[in-house]
C-alpha cells in the first residue's frame, strides 16, 4: 500500500535504528506530543527496539484526553435532553464524566450518535428540522478546519437548530506551559505532524529558542518516528535547538492557508481548562462573538455546570510525562478500557490506552 | 429516595458500573465475555454450556449431537457479498462445524417490522434457502412474529441448528497443546469491512465482498487429512486476535504470531488505516482457524488449500508453552506485541 509500506519498511526501519545507535553516545529523554504517535510507538514495538540511551516520554497530544471534565458533564446534559441528536467522534462517548458518560446516556435512551466528520452533524440537522442537533467539537488544530467549516455552513443555510459544543484546544501553548514546568525534563520534542499540516511550524520556532530545545516535526508511521527520534538526537549531540521538519510530505513551513483563514473566520482564541493539567491561558478555540449562537452551551445554558476532578486518576502525570501509565498503581487493576478513571484509558490517542492495548501490562506487576 | 433505600435493603451482586446493556456488552470483546460469565451462565448454569464452545455438545443415546443457535441483526441487511438471510444460515452451519459436526437441520425464528417490503423478505428466504442446500440441511421449523413499525429495524433473524459430531474427531479451545500449529483459512476482515463500506459509503472499498460462506467443505477436508486437530474455531465478531486469546487462555498455552504470515487483503487493510481499525480485530463470516499437532502442518495446510476457497490458507502461528493466555504478535518490523481480546465496540451490528 502507497504511504504507508515504504515506511514500514524492515530494512529501512533497521538502517534509521542503526543511525540512531550510532548517533546517541549520551542518554536523552524525547517526548512525542501526539497521542497518534504514542499509538504508532507502542503498537510498532518502537520503544522496544529503540537503544536504551534514548527515552521515549509520552504528550499532551490527546485532545479527548485533556478535554475538561466539565465539558463532558455538560455533554452529558445536553445529551440527555430529549429534542437533542448529540453527535460525537466515537471514543469521546467512552470518556468518564463525573457521574456518567455519553454510551450511558445513549444506553438510557438519549440520542447520542457517532458520525465520522462535523458535516454529518450539519446534514443531520437538514434532515431533522424539528430536532436540535448538537456537534461535540473536539480536537487541536487539525480538526478545526473541519468544524469551522461545519458552523460556517451552517450559517450560511442558517440551521438554527446546528449548535457545536466546543472544546478546541492548542499545541503551541500546552508545550510552553510544559516545558517552563521544572518537573518536567524532557529535552526534545517531536512535533504533531497532522497539526503542523495546517498550522506549519513557525509558531514552534520561539519555544525551540527559548528554552533551548529541537523540536522536530514528525509523522506517524514507524519509520516517521524513527526519522524523528533521529534528527532530535542528531541535533542533542551537537547541541543544537531548532525546528526541523522530517515529515515533509505533509508539512509545510506555513501550513495551510485557506484552512488557517477558515478557523479565524469562525473561531477566537480563548482560555482553556485542559483535564489533568488545569487552566492555561490562551490555549482553546472559542466560537468568535458573530458565531456565538451556534454555541450549545450558550443554546443549553449549561455554562454553570462545573466538575472536580477525582484525584484518583492520575492522568494529569501521563499527561505531562511524568508517569509512565503502566507505572500508575490503577493501571490494569481499578482502571481498565471498561472502567476507566480518566480519558486517557479510553481515547484511540490515550497513552493509557494504547499501554493496555498492546500489552504494556507486565511491568506494572 | 427509592434508590438509596432499595440499596440499603438489598446487597446486590458487583455488577457493571452502568445500569444499562450496552452495545459493547454484544460486541464479542471483554463486556461480553463478562456479561456471559456473570449473568447468563451462573443463570443457566450446566456442563454443557459451561464449556462456552461455539455449540454446545450434548449425548444422546450413543452419539455426540452438536447444538448451536444465532441471532442476526446485521445493518444493511444486504450488503456486498451476502446478505441477513445467508448470513444467518452460514453462521449457524459454520458454528456446528466449529464443534466438528455435520449440520442435520436448521430452525429460523423472524422478528419482522410492520411495514417491511415482502420483495425483501421473499428474497431474503429465498437466500436462506438457497444457502440450506449448499450446506446440505434443511429448515425444518420455524416461527414469525411481527412487532409495531419503528419497534424493530426492519428484520432480525435466529436459526438454531442441530449436527452430528464426527466420531473421529474431537475438538475444543482447552486442546491447544505447546508444538501445535496455528492455521487460518483465508484472508481475515473482509465482512466486518464489507459490511461497514455498504452501511458507511466507504467509496473506495466498493470491491470488497463479504466473505460470508460455509466453511463446511473446508473444516471436511481438514478433518479428512489430520482427524487429531485440536482446536477449530471461526473468528467472527472481535476478530481472530480475540478468538486466538480466547483459546489461549483455555488451553492455558501461549500463542505466538507472525504478523508478515496473515493473510488481509489491501482493501481491508487501508479501511481499516483510515478507520482506525486493526485488522486483527475485524470479524470473518466464512473463515476459521484451525490448531493442528506442528507435525500435521502442512498435511493440513495441503488439504484446506486443496480447496479452491481455501487456497489463500496460510500457517500464522504457534503454540508454546511460556506465559500462558498470551498472544504475541511478531510485527514485520522485528518487535512484538501482545494481543489483548477486543475491548469495547468496534462495529456493532455486523452480524
Amino acid at each position: 500500500m502507497r504511504f504507508v509500506d515504504e515506511y514500514r519498511d524492515p530494512g529501512a526501519v533497521q538502517r534509521a535504528l542503526a543511525d540512531i545507535r550510532a548517533l546517541a553516545r549520551r542518554p536523552w529523554t524525547l517526548m512525542e506530543v501526539c497521542g497518534g504517535q504514542t499509538h504508532s510507538i507502542l503498537k510498532f514495538g518502537l520503544d522496544e527496539l529503540l537503544p536504551e540511551r534514548v527515552t521515549l516520554v509520552h504528550g499532551p497530544g490527546c485532545p479527548v484526553c485533556v478535554t475538561g471534565l466539565e465539558l463532558i458533564d455538560r455533554a452529558v446534559a445536553i445529551a440527555a435532553r430529549p429534542d437533542v441528536i448529540f453527535c460525537s467522534f466515537g471514543d469521546m462517548l467512552r470518556v468518564p464524566g463525573s457521574s456518567r458518560d455519553l454510551l450511558a446516556v445513549k444506553a438510557a435512551g438519549g440520542d447520542v450518535r457517532i458520525v465520522y466528520s462535523p458535516l454529518d452533524a450539519v446534514r443531520l440537522a437538514r434532515r431533522h428540522r424539528d430536532r436540535k442537533v448538537v456537534f461535540f467539537a473536539v480536537g487541536f488544530e487539525t480538526t478545526a478546519p473541519a468544524n469551522a467549516m461545519a458552523v460556517h455552513r451552517a450559517a450560511v443555510e442558517g440551521l438554527d437548530n446546528f449548535s457545536v459544543l466546543v472544546a478546541h484546544v492548542l499545541v503551541p501553548p500546552a508545550l510552553e506551559a510544559l516545558l517552563s514546568d521544572p518537573d518536567v525534563r524532557v529535552q526534545g520534542l517531536l512535533a504533531p505532524g497532522h497539526v503542523c499540516v495546517v498550522t506549519g511550524y513557525r509558531a514552534y520556532e520561539g519555544l525551540a529558542r527559548r528554552y533551548h530545545v529541537p523540536i522536530v516535526v514528525t509523522g506517524f508511521e514507524p519509520l516517521d518516528i524513527l526519522r524523528g527520534v533521529r534528527a532530535a538526537v542528531a541535533q542533542l549531540e551537537r547541541g543544537a535547538a531548532a525546528v526541523e521538519n522530517e515529515y515533509p510530505r505533509a508539512v509545510h513551513a506555513d501550513g495551510n492557508l485557506e484552512a488557517q483563514r477558515m478557523i479565524g473566520e469562525v473561531f477566537a482564541v480563548t482560555d482553556r481548562s485542559w483535564r489533568g493539567l488545569g487552566v492555561i491561558p490562551r490555549s482553546g478555540y472559542a466560537l468568535a462573538p458573530r458565531y456565538a449562537r451556534f454555541d450549545a452551551e450558550r443554546v443549553f445554558g449549561v455554562q454553570g455546570v462545573t466538575a472536580v476532578e477525582p484525584a484518583e486518576c492520575r492522568a494529569g502525570l501521563v499527561l505531562q510525562g511524568r508517569l509512565r501509565p503502566n507505572a500508575c498503581p490503577e493501571f490494569g487493576a481499578r482502571c481498565s478500557p471498561e472502567h476507566p478513571l480518566g480519558a486517557t484509558m479510553v481515547s484511540a490517542e490515550g497513552a493509557c490506552a494504547a499501554y493496555f492495548h498492546y500489552g504494556r501490562v507486565a511491568a506494572a506487576r | 429516595m427509592a434508590q438509596a433505600s432499595e440499596a440499603l435493603l438489598s446487597c446486590p451482586a458487583p455488577i457493571d458500573h452502568s445500569d444499562f446493556v450496552q452495545l459493547a456488552h454484544g460486541g464479542g470483546g471483554r463486556k461480553m465475555a463478562r456479561l456471559i460469565e456473570t449473568v447468563l451462565v451462573p443463570a443457566f448454569s450446566n456442563p454443557a454450556l459451561a464449556a462456552l464452545g461455539d455449540g454446545a455438545i450434548v449425548h444422546v443415546g450413543t452419539e455426540d449431537l452438536a447444538f448451536t443457535t444465532d441471532t442476526f441483526v446485521v445493518k444493511p441487511l444486504f450488503f456486498p457479498g451476502g446478505d441477513i438471510g445467508s448470513l444467518a444460515i452460514h453462521g449457524t452451519a459454520n458454528d456446528l462445524a466449529m464443534c466438528g459436526a455435520e449440520p442435520i437441520a436448521f430452525s429460523a425464528g423472524f422478528v419482522v417490522e410492520e411495514g417491511f417490503p415482502m420483495e425483501q423478505l421473499h428474497r431474503l428466504v429465498a437466500s436462506m434457502a438457497l444457502a440450506a442446500a449448499h450446506v446440505g440441511a434443511p429448515v425444518v421449523t420455524g416461527d414469525t412474529k411481527v412487532v409495531d413499525k419503528g419497534k424493530g429495524d426492519g428484520i432480525f433473524i435466529n436459526t438454531s441448528g442441530i449436527g452430528r459430531v464426527r466420531p473421529d474427531v474431537r475438538v475444543g479451545p482447552q486442546r491447544a497443546r505447546p508444538g501445535d500449529a496455528v492455521l487460518v483459512s483465508g484472508p481475515v476482515g473482509d465482512h466486518g469491512i464489507a459490511v461497514m463500506a455498504a452501511r458507511e459509503g466507504i467509496e473506495f472499498a466498493t470491491d470488497l465482498q463479504s466473505d460470508s460462506a460455509p466453511v463446511l467443505d473446508l473444516v471436511r477436508a481438514l478433518l479428512d487429512a489430520v482427524p487429531d486437530a485440536h482446536v477449530l474455531r471461526d473468528p467472527t465478531r472481535g476478530g481472530l486476535a480475540t478468538a486466538l486469546v480466547e483459546i489461549a487462555s483455555a488451553s492455558r498455552t501461549a500463542i505466538r504470531l507472525d504478523e508478515a504470515a496473515i493473510p488481509v487483503r489491501p482493501e481491508v487493510r487501508g479501511a481499516c488505516e483510515l478507520l482506525g481499525f486493526d485488522p486483527l480485530y475485524v470479524a470473518c463470516e466464512g473463515r476459521f482457524l484451525a490448531i493442528v499437532p506442528g507435525e500435521r502442518a502442512e498435511a493440513a495446510l495441503a488439504a484446506v488449500q486443496s480447496l479452491p476457497s481455501g487456497r489463500e490458507a496460510r500457517l500464522i502461528g504457534t503454540v508454546v508453552g511460556n506465559d500462558p493466555g498470551h498472544v504475541v504478535l511478531r510485527t514485520q518490523i522485528g518487535s512484538h506485541r501482545l494481543l489483548d481480546r477486543l475491548s469495547g465496540e468496534q462495529l456493532p451490528r455486523i452480524c
